[in-house]
């Protein structure tokens, strides 16, 4: 079974869990952690290694946003897009973030250094518009300022 | 079963059996609940949301489909108030449905239909949402078009639940979920197996079968022709050609389930190449004949050969893929008017080693139990038995008993074949060692006490013999010749001894050796010091392989024996047989089909008639086959195509194929089942047995049939395990052999009580080494088998562009060690050779084959893997060693 190149470990991952079906999700969870994405590759394996046809790893991955397929950004951009957020301007911090990177919500700048989302509600209302980067939460953000806390990062 | 519960559905008295769903009972009861999700022998969904009721004392509207019946239960199903909420369900469905109904294939028979007239739906209040088709023609059979999908899921679920694939799933979430393969890649490139059950059930055509364009105007019920499993099929057919193939749903074998080859590889019936006239050979050449040229000369032919050179002189191979009546009407011919024993079929090349071993054994050479029995076993051993692609519908069986109700599987074979996903435990023997696997198993038994001593006191004979053989085989003396861990042959032992219904099924992987027989044997051993055989889902079951190879051993196609295994060199049985037929019989036991084909090469055989067998790829040393089959002085051959055996032949001579004729198939059960016509006869091709009699009347020996019921009749008259078989009694359902007398309902299982000779007899089984074992000039061992999509020698499956399209020619499997120790990749042309002959092959890097151990199918002539397998026999069934030879493995320039 060819493993992928971007987790050499992922054997190390299988191992630490039992073959149950049960152990689908903790184990993507897991591959998750240690590769920043489910290739492929890695959704075989764990197909392989749970013995389960890899059509139910595959549903399982496309069902919660929580997997990623593809390859993310060193840093994780999210926006939020819930009501209060919408009311007090994400759209605008939306666009600000896309214009600055070149990229749509939902993908990744080409030297994966960033990747950009649009999330239902942090339950942060109180601080709309909100922003997480790199899980940590910033609140009243402007259009400006959400292109400056990129600009720090590059 | 009793439908002893009873309540109503709008005031109708309904009645249920036990833990049937309120859904089943209306059904049952000619009472419409809308559905879209729910089908026979899947899993309750409650999905759709369409066969809501209401139900008295329950809150809600509880889904019929997943709501037991109670007693006294007051269900209201056609109310407005129910009615109601389902408009609205069903007014969501359409506002995503493409409304294309006229063009679609499934006008008139499209289940989103029905419930939408049902309703009285005019229309949708909702904002139309079509989504834009989304079709996937990748797969050579059927289309999918994800446009006209409702989500109901019973394609994912027959997919996962019943058929153990699993190739698609719903994917994604909410508006963006759809039925996907892993990646959403075409499903070409997934798991699927094209078996078409997800076709079946899909209501509304998002996918169908790319062969059926027109409806059919005839519908006829049938029996499939390819394997033993023996599923019911519903050929329709239209102007003369089948237009639509489904599985019939009363189908007592398949439950309307078949595979790819049942569904989708009939092409061949009205393939183009089929021979319509008989031929003769001239001057190196076939010219076409006359019926009245080709009869005389092929009747005048042996009528020479027999008074120059005796009876002995001639010999004939009947065939497993013909009926009952015409394997039964050529020995006859063979035996009484040619007056020769010599008559055989290509059982000897399959489960010659399971007739021997079995009948030694336990008194009668056939498959202990039925398949359906493995769904209530508790244990199933599998080995030797690649049992999801020989025998598809029966691996069903298996792999439902496996995930409810949990039965243990544990498979034994060398190969990680598919059915290991469900197993166990996978234990992985050399080829050819299959004995010192069974026999230290019985040692762990014997040594741990975990026999059954009653059953052996009571039932069984020579147990000391037994016990005496295996005392040294320890799982560690096992380990080093069998490559398994003795932990793991202990585990075995003990998971199957520990099972209250153990049922061991098997298939060639146990009887192609040389040691066939003693397998076969060791495995009636491992059942009887269990005490398992002669219960209800236990027993040794031998998987028969052609769709009617039970059928042509029942009817004496054998060379020492009658119909219904009576012994030709008994003279009781012999006179019997001489006043049934009026001729006098031959006392000598004939010649075996790889005996007749040394005869035919040293001249001891001089004419050859040959009905619908292929020995020119289906023997083992090829090469010494060809030449025998040109030395032969005079060949016929009686078949559907010109087949490599045909085109050696001095005559061919045209015949019906399955799907055109009249008469019944025994399959693997013992189940003896309608054959029906669905078309006429193309050009002048006759009927097997009809040719048969023409010959035999013109040799001298008059025989003549109105019909195939006569035959039957016939058989019945003189073969008591087929007694009480009639075309009438075998029309539903079939009977199970045997079946002495006309209020005989058929056996299920064999021996109960009692074995068929009596006690059960323990057999001593040394093992022993295969005749050709790996060396430093051939280091390789080749192991041979079958795909799913071919059939044998493809004769059949070749006509069908899809079968070939999937699985082209020419596969060698091979463990990346040894690819990578030879120098070979994947996708390479190489040379494998034998010391009896050299094929080419496309290498195929795949763990499924054990280190050192590589894999071909047989089926292929343009790299025919029985120019390689040995011809070494097991010296009491005859069976060559097609299992085991040794072959060395080179790249070759493309």
């Amino acid at each position: 079974m060819p493993t992928t190149a971007h987790i050499p470990d992922l054997d190390s991952v299988l191992a630490c869990h039992p073959r149950e079906e049960s152990q689908l999700i903790p184990l993507l969870q897991d591959i998750q952690d240690h590769a920043g994405y489910i290739s492929a590759d890695a959704m075989r394996a764990a197909a392989s290694h749970l013995n389960i046809p890899e059509s139910s790893v595959y549903g399982v991955v496309t069902f919660y946003s929580q997997f990623y397929l593809t390859r993310q950004g060193r840093h994780r951009v999210k926006v939020c897009q819930g009501t209060a957020c919408h009311v007090r301007g994400a759209v605008e911090i939306i666009r600000a973030v896309s214009a600055r990177l070149g990229i749509k919500p939902g993908e990744t700048t080409r030297d994966f250094e960033f990747s950009v989302e649009r999330v239902a509600c942090f339950g942060s209302c109180a601080l709309a518009p909100v922003m997480v980067v790199n899980d940590k939460v910033y609140g009243n953000v402007t259009p400006e300022m959400a292109v400056r806390l990129l600009d720090e990062l590059t | 079963m009793d439908r002893e519960l009873t309540f109503t559905i709008d005031g109708q008295s309904v009645t249920a059996r036990k833990g049937e769903t309120v859904l089943q009972a209306a059904r049952e009861a000619g009472i419409y609940i809308p559905h879209l999700c729910y089908s026979d022998g899947l899993e309750p969904y409650s999905a759709c949301r369409l066969c809501i009721v209401e139900i008295d004392g329950m809150r809600g509207m509880p889904t019929s489909c997943a709501t037991p019946v109670k007693q006294g239960m007051v269900v209201r199903n056609d109310v407005e108030s129910v009615n109601r909420v389902r408009r609205m369900v069903c007014e969501m469905l359409i506002a995503d449905h493409p409304l294309v109904c006229l063009s679609c294939s499934a006008n008139m028979n499209c289940r989103l239909q029905d419930v939408a007239a049902f309703l009285g739906i005019k229309g949708s209040r909702l904002r139309r949402m079509v989504r834009k088709p989304i079709v996937d023609d990748s797969n050579p059979f059927y289309t999918r078009d994800l446009g006209k999908c409702i989500l109901c899921g019973l394609c994912t679920r027959s997919c996962h639940e019943l058929r153990g694939v699993g190739a698609i799933e719903i994917a994604g979430r909410g508006y963006e979920s759809r039925i996907a393969a892993p990646g959403d890649q075409p499903v070409s490139e997934s798991t699927c197996t094209s078996c078409g059950e997800c076709i079946d059930r899909c209501p509304v055509n998002a996918l169908w079968a790319k062969n059926e364009t027109v409806p059919p105007t005839a519908t006829t019920t049938t029996t499939c022709v390819y394997c033993g499993c023996g599923c019911s099929l519903e050929l329709g057919t239209r102007a003369g050609k089948i237009v639509r193939v489904r599985g019939d749903k009363n189908g007592i074998c398949n439950r309307g389930s078949l595979c790819v080859k049942g569904r989708f590889g009939l092409d061949f019936v009205s393939a183009p190449d089929r021979l319509t006239t008989p031929l003769i050979k001239r001057n190196g050449s076939f010219e076409e004949a006359t019926w009245d040229e080709a009869l005389d000369l092929v009747a005048s032919t042996f009528a020479k050969i027999k008074q120059q050179h005796g009876p002995d002189a001639l010999a004939g191979l009947s065939s497993a893929k013909c009926t009952n009546e015409e394997n039964y009407v050529f020995q006859k011919f063979i035996r009484a008017g040619l007056g020769t024993n010599n008559v055989d079929h290509c059982a000897r090349l399959c489960h010659a080693s399971t007739v021997a071993g079995l009948a030694r054994a336990f008194g009668s050479g056939a498959m202990t139990n039925p398949q359906s029995d493995f769904e209530h076993a508790d244990c199933i051993f599998v080995t030797g038995s690649n049992t999801t692609e020989a025998h598809p519908i029966t691996a069903m069986r298996i792999i439902s008993a496996v995930v409810d109700p949990g039965a243990t599987l544990i498979v034994a074979d060398p190969r990680r074949i598919d059915l290991t996903r469900y197993a166990t435990l996978h234990i992985r023997q050399r080829s050819g060692t299959d004995v010192a696997l069974f026999n230290a198993m019985m040692q762990v038994i014997i040594a741990e006490g975990l026999c059954d001593d009653t059953f052996i006191a009571e039932r069984t004979e020579g147990v000391e013999e037994l016990k005496g053989c295996v005392a040294e085989c320890t799982p560690e003396w096992a380990e080093p010749i069998t490559g398994i861990p003795a932990e793991k042959i202990r585990e075995a032992a003990r998971l199957y001894a520990a099972a209250e219904r153990g049922s061991i099924a098997y298939s060639m992987g146990i009887t192609q050796h040389t040691t066939g027989t003693d397998n076969v044997l060791a495995l009636a051993n491992l059942a009887m010091i269990t005490g398992n055989v002669g219960r209800a889902s236990t027993g040794v079951n031998p998987l028969r392989g052609q769709n009617n190879v039970q059928g042509a051993c029942d009817l004496g196609a054998l060379p020492n024996k009658y119909p219904g295994y009576q012994d030709v060199n008994d003279p009781a049985i012999q006179k019997h047989f001489e006043s049934a037929w009026g001729a006098s019989l031959s006392p000598e036991i004939g010649l075996t089909v790889t005996e007749i084909v040394g005869a035919a090469g040293s001249g001891a055989v001089r004419g050859l008639y040959v009905m619908g067998e292929n020995p020119m790829l289906s023997d083992p040393n090829l090469n010494h086959v060809e030449q025998a089959l040109k030395d032969v002085e005079f060949l016929c051959v009686q078949d559907i195509f010109m087949t490599e055996t045909a085109a050696l032949a001095d005559v061919v001579l045209p015949a019906a194929s399955f799907a055109e004729k009249d008469g019944s198939f025994t399959n693997t059960d013992r189940r003896v089942q309608r054959v029906r016509a669905a078309l006429p006869k193309p050009g002048e091709a006759r009927d097997d047995w009809d040719i048969i009699c023409s010959i035999a009347s013109r040799t001298g020996y008059p025989m003549s049939y109105n019909s195939p019921s006569e035959i039957l009749d016939e058989i019945a008259s003189v073969s008591p395990i087929y007694g009480g078989m009639s075309f009438e009694r075998i029309d539903a359902e079939g009977l199970q052999w045997p079946c002495p007398d006309k209020t005989h309902p058929g056996t299920t299982f064999l021996h109960e009580g009692e074995f068929k000779r009596g006690k059960g007899k323990f057999h001593a089984t040394p093992f022993k080494v295969a005749a050709e074992e790996p060396d430093d000039d051939y280091p390789l061992l080749l192991t041979t088998g079958r795909y799913l999509y071919h059939w044998h020698t493809r004769t059949m499956t070749s006509r069908s562009k899809g079968l070939e399209e999937i699985c082209p020619p020419v596969p060698i499997e091979i463990h990346p060690d040894d690819a990578a120790q030879h120098g070979i990749a994947d996708g390479d042309v190489v040379e494998v050779a034998s010391r009896r002959g050299v094929i080419r092959a496309d290498a195929k890097v795949t763990d499924r084959s054990p280190r050192g151990t590589v894999f071909m199918a047989f089926h292929f002539r343009e790299g025919a893997a029985n120019k390689l397998t040995n011809d070494a026999l097991d010296p009491i069934a005859k069976i060559p060693e097609f299992k085991v030879c040794a072959v060395r493995i080179g790249t070759v320039e493309a």
